[in-house]
């Protein structure tokens, strides 16, 4: 009977541990839902069940991210904190940034406060991991929607927020008047990046031969370069005018007048949850629509008394329009709030009153010729 | 069950005070704790990676990279493979750890051997700087000597020396050989030197062993065999009327330096780096290898009148030799592991090229795989070699 | 006949001076080259040296951006709770030197000494107002202080406060993070704003007091003979030795999430120190192992022979020897741990050396020529020095006094 018993005790106590090593992290650091916990448990004291078996216990129901986010309490949004103008940590520790200011915009939809953000500074080799890691939920970080990026890196993007194209900075002094005039050059180069791609594929087409300096970091690259030890830098235009103003004497540099590639940039999540992704391409959606119907932050309040069916929906006074993306109703109406239009955010941080002064471009209403366009909402 | 005769036999002692069977119990336990974390975390990692559609796969290995690598010992354009890129990196890791860690054991004898100087102030150079760099983080000697190099002149404004080497701040250029159309004639006589060196090598070591007397064999092989190659060199310059080596002079181009070769600053930095801090560690096992020599093994030399050179080199050294390998061991493992912090001053390693990978193809675990499974299996070599290498001087004892 | 002369000590000074060169530094024809070298590059390097230290004006970036070095984006209205924890260890220092004079005194004198000069040096910086009513030097002084008061206050009690202050060390850690981090009543800093010194400091302590018991349970499960338990021991110790500490790193900080369910989010900076702790534990159970090797195999007898059965023989005779026998090797252990926590800036976690990249490359300091990289290297470098510096002179004093010990 003893020896019938033991067996048994071992099993029920090596479960019950097993159990325990599984909950600890969780009861230890998580606010979580209590639904999650019987969830694991059933994973891991069952070694013997597949895995088809275990996973749809793990796997939430659509929407599990917003789900995640909103009973943490913040949304964690990986950004870059070495770009002036586009995300940047000052020295008093504040993020500011066109890209950070879309986090804050999806904070603000989702919280109704633009500060529950949590920011991840990340470089450009780490950001993909990070995000199919799940270590940050939504990617606000320059990133250059491509294919191979929707696809096999696994991102989803919301709309173009910033429509780019790759330059190539070089030294006055050194008669480069083009690419073509580069044979033989170093050029300075972040890894990670479209533009590392570009560069290779450009100078291949065109039969040209470059030495790559590859960097991990942002800044090294562009000291790197500032210090002479490349003759050009390259990057997205809009980053080589901020990186401009950091050089030792910016009169010294100059931008080639070429563009190399097409960069759209977009913020971006894990693909895989439908409806966080719809939730973030509306907030941005939102934020075009808003200057589009001339609503900004300071004069929203006058929108409220308004008969316009599409202002009444837009700003969830009436519709259900939020509901069907996990977003509250007036999430248009926070977003704008708190954080502004797309105008007022780029003018916050690339417009004509900051040092990057950057012209709007591509980057207008198509009613003024340039490539913004929000769908419908409706 | 074969936890049952033990119970059956002893029945004196319950099972549950019975050392043996709680000893298997436990195991089985931590067994089942063990696996079902592993199996908790790998399926989370499953069920992650399939909701997003991103399931390992290394098919990526077989596609073209497109991304440039600054530097490799072998030819390499954005057009090949990412294993090809991988491999590009082991290489470099490797070249880095090979010449990190001959030139470490260089300057770490000699730190070694200064601080058992009779010579203070010598000795105290040598105790400031250990201390000084052993108390002071690598990578932050790493970051010092990177932007040191940075403030060298840029490459239009260089440092001439002589004409034969140049420094600026993408590196150091240096004139160096370029082979001339007898230099496939030459390697016959090298081969021929060689093989005459090895056998007076052999012929001398038999010769000692006959008359019982030690003496020296290799600077005599060493020398016949430069001796024999010298002598093909003139020979052919004179039949053929090209040298089968010429001096290639670097000459400023309108970006970089033709000709000879260059060391960039990345690379320079990191050698530089690791070199400085590893040469530390292996001086302090120099010295107490040195130190554990038992003094009468000094005295007895002295006595049988070798002279302080021959003492140290072939009476203490052999002996501090066995005490030090182990240690050395790990430090140049250290060395290799370090040198993965080439990610941070930009030279192409293999942590670096993995991070570019993965950040391309977003398979992230496949390549981080990859990456562990090669540090691991070139630790466990370089354990094995020199563990070899340890047996066989401890043999020598016998 | 240079020896013999030594020792008959002329009494012309001078003289003592010429004996005492050429017996050290002129000794054989290659020693006087070699002096002569060496004077002259010392001559050459010291003056380029401190020609830049007396010159150079960028030690304003350092000065301004003192706070981050020291806290980071610690928030400036809550640094107090930071000086608490430095005056409570100050304190303690104090008593433990008062108390177990000797080295640990020693020590209490050099940490007091470092806070004075601190305090006085603070005199010169510029305040940035974070605190009015304890600026940097009233707190550096006063700490000081507190150190002193300790070494008398611990003298006096001698003996009685003995087990009191080993469990008030004990209980300093956690009670340290707790005031830090926050929670009970005091408002919540988050650890994304612990940065520089204070970031440093905590993942190099936290690794230091959590390795240990974890390495030393691998080293006796190493030398279990238990197959599984060995196995297990065995594996993790040869696979952590085997990568570098940024492969480690960066497993914790970025793909960790991947292996833990959605909800589970664990902080990073705990990562942080949950990957060097493990990774730390791996090295120490090494050098452990070493120290039970070297143990005579009669220890164990013997204690088997007195009746102890083998949890008490590890307990209370071969591991209490073997940790000791260990010890330089402890320390050399811990300092790499407190140097190898400056990997985690290539993780984007912000410690002292992530900071004074920071400092380096803000924009204000472009026009200083060939920047300010220089200073603020330097100063971080200094701080590192000193901590590693401490510890492994300590390890050395407590190996000499241990062999003296011995015979």
């Amino acid at each position: 009977m003893r020896r019938q018993v033991l067996p048994a005790l071992a099993t029920a106590l090596a479960l019950a541990l097993t159990a325990c090593g599984g909950q600890t992290p969780q009861a230890a650091n998580t606010p979580a839902p209590a639904t999650s916990a019987p969830a694991a448990v059933a994973d891991t004291a069952a070694p013997a069940t597949q895995a088809p078996a275990a996973s749809p216990a793990a796997q939430p129901s659509p929407g599990g991210r917003i789900q995640t986010i909103i009973s943490r309490g913040n949304l964690i949004c990986g950004v870059n904190s070495v770009l002036p103008g586009f995300g940047n940590v000052d020295s008093t520790g504040n993020f500011s940034g066109f890209d950070v200011e879309f986090c804050r915009a999806i904070a603000a939809a989702l919280f109704d406060d633009p500060t529950k953000v949590e920011f991840r500074p990340l470089n450009a080799q780490e950001r993909f991991t990070a995000l199919q890691s799940g270590e940050v939920d939504v990617l606000s970080r320059n990133t250059t929607a491509t294919l191979t990026r929707d696809g096999s890196v696994g991102l989803d993007f919301a709309p173009v927020t910033f429509y780019d194209g790759q330059g190539m900075m070089v030294r006055k002094d050194s008669g480069i008047e083009s690419l073509e005039d580069m044979e033989g050059a170093r050029i300075c180069v972040q890894s990670g990046t479209t533009t590392e791609l570009n560069l290779a594929d450009q100078f291949r087409s065109r039969n040209i031969n470059f030495e790559a300096v590859i960097f991990q970091e942002a800044d090294p690259t562009f000291q790197a370069y500032d210090s002479g030890q490349c003759d050009g830098f390259t990057t997205d235009k809009s980053g080589l005018v901020s990186y401009q103003t950091k050089a030792t004497n910016p009169d010294d540099h100059m931008i080639l007048d070429v563009t190399m590639s097409k960069e759209p940039l977009a913020p971006a999540v894990l693909q895989g949850d439908a409806q966080w992704a719809d939730a973030v391409r509306w907030v941005v959606y939102a934020t075009i629509e808003a200057e589009e119907l001339g609503i900004t932050s300071a004069n929203i309040g006058d929108f409220a008394a308004t008969e316009d069916p599409n202002i009444r929906r837009f700003l969830g006074v009436e519709g259900e329009l939020g509901a069907g993306i996990g977003l509250p109703n007036d999430f248009a109406a926070r977003v704008i709030k708190h954080v502004g239009n797309y105008q007022e955010i780029y003018n916050r941080n690339l417009g004509p009153d900051t040092p990057f002064n950057l012209p709007r471009g591509l980057n207008t209403l198509y009613t003024e010729g340039g490539l913004l366009y929000s769908p419908p909402f409706r | 069950m074969s936890v049952a005769p033990p119970s059956q036999q002893q029945a004196r002692i319950p099972f549950y005070r019975d050392t043996r069977i709680i000893a298997v119990l436990l195991q089985i336990i931590f067994l089942f704790v063990v696996v079902g974390f592993i199996w908790f975390l790998y399926s989370n990692m499953m069920a992650g990676l399939r909701r997003s559609n991103l399931l390992p796969n290394y098919s990526f290995l077989s596609q073209p990279a497109g991304f440039p690598i600054s530097e490799s010992p072998i030819p390499y354009d954005p057009g090949r493979t990412y294993g090809y890129a991988f491999i590009i990196g082991v290489l470099n890791t490797l070249r880095v750890s090979v010449i990190g860690v001959v030139l470490a054991t260089i300057l770490g004898v000699i730190i070694g051997i200064s601080r058992l100087s009779s010579n203070w102030l010598l000795r105290s150079v040598a105790t400031g700087y250990v201390e000084l760099v052993r108390n002071i983080p690598l990578l932050l000697q790493l970051f010092f000597w990177m932007i040191m190099s940075q403030a060298f002149p840029r490459i239009q404004d260089s440092i001439n020396l002589g004409g034969l080497l140049y420094l600026h701040n993408r590196g150091v250029t240096l004139t160096w050989m370029r082979e001339g159309s007898s230099f496939g004639a030459w390697l016959i006589w090298i081969g021929i030197g060689g093989l005459a060196g090895v056998i007076l090598y052999i012929a001398r070591r038999i010769q000692f062993v006959r008359r019982d007397r030690p003496g020296v064999a290799l600077p005599w092989a060493l020398l016949l065999a430069a001796g024999v190659a010298l002598v093909g060199f003139i020979i052919l310059r004179i039949s053929s009327g090209t040298w089968p080596l010429a001096l290639d002079i670097p000459e400023l181009q309108r970006f970089s330096f033709q000709g000879g070769i260059t060391i960039t600053t990345n690379f320079a930095a990191l050698i530089m780096g690791l070199v400085i801090y590893t040469a530390v560690y292996i001086g302090e096992i120099v010295r107490s290898g040195i130190q554990a020599v038992n003094k009468g093994q000094r005295e007895a030399a002295r006595a049988l009148g070798l002279t302080p050179g021959q003492t140290l080199r072939l009476v203490i050294f052999p002996q501090a030799l066995r005490i030090m390998i182990p240690p050395m061991t790990s430090q140049y493992l250290n060395l290799t592991k370090n040198s993965s912090l080439a990610v941070a001053i930009g030279f192409p390693d293999l942590f670096s090229v993995a991070g570019t990978t993965l950040n391309q193809t977003g398979q992230t675990v496949p390549v981080m795989l990859i990456v562990m499974l090669s540090y691991l299996s070139v630790s466990l070599v370089t354990s094995l070699l020199m563990n070899w290498y340890n047996k066989r001087i401890q043999l020598v004892e016998r | 006949m240079t020896t013999e002369s030594a020792h008959a000590r002329p009494t012309n000074p001078a003289m003592v001076i010429w004996d005492w060169l050429r017996q050290n530094l002129f000794n054989t024809w290659y020693n006087s080259i070699i002096s002569v070298l060496i004077v002259a590059l010392l001559f050459q390097l010291l003056s380029t040296f401190l020609g830049w230290l007396l010159t150079t004006q960028g030690w304003v970036a350092v000065l301004k951006n003192l706070r981050l070095l020291f806290v980071g984006r610690y928030p400036a209205d809550q640094v107090w709770r930071i000086e608490l924890v430095v005056a409570m260890i100050a304190l303690l220092v104090g008593l433990s030197g008062g108390v177990w004079k000797g080295i640990v005194r020693n020590l209490a004198t050099g940490f007091g000494l470092i806070l004075s000069v601190l305090g006085l040096l603070a005199f010169t910086f510029p305040n940035d107002g974070l605190n009015p009513f304890i600026t940097p030097p009233i707190f550096l002084l006063g700490s000081a202080a507190l150190v002193a008061l300790g070494v008398w206050g611990g003298s006096r009690l001698a003996e009685a406060a003995r087990i009191p202050l080993l469990i008030s060390w004990v209980l300093l850690y956690p009670i340290a993070i707790l005031i830090i981090r926050g929670g009970v009543g005091l408002p919540i800093v988050e650890t994304n704003l612990w940065g520089g010194l204070l970031l440093t400091m905590i993942l190099s302590s936290s690794g230091i007091i959590l390795s240990f018991p974890l390495g030393v349970l691998l080293a006796l499960g190493r030398r279990s003979n238990l197959p599984i338990i060995k196995g297990f021991c065995v594996a993790y110790i040869e696979l952590i030795r085997g990568v570098p500490l940024v492969t480690v790193l960066f497993m914790a900080q970025l793909m960790l999430p991947l292996f833990l369910p959605d909800q589970v989010r664990i902080d990073s900076v705990l990562r942080a120190m949950v990957a060097v702790t493990l990774f730390s534990a791996a090295y120490l159970a090494e050098n452990v192992r070493g120290g039970l090797q070297s143990l005579p195999r009669g220890q164990t007898e013997a204690a088997r022979a007195l009746g102890l059965n083998p949890v008490q023989t590890t307990l209370l005779i071969t591991l209490p020897q073997a940790l000791r026998a260990v010890i330089p090797v402890l320390v050399g252990q811990f300092i790499s741990l407190f140097k190898d926590t400056s990997l985690v800036v290539i993780v984007g976690l912000i410690d002292l050396l992530g900071i004074a990249r920071t400092i380096y490359s803000q924009a204000e300091w472009k026009d200083f020529t060939g920047g300010v990289w220089r200073e603020t290297l330097l100063v971080v470098a200094l701080i590192y020095w000193i901590f590693s510096f401490t510890m492994s002179r300590t390890s050395k004093k407590i190996e000499e006094k241990m062999s003296v010990g011995y015979r």
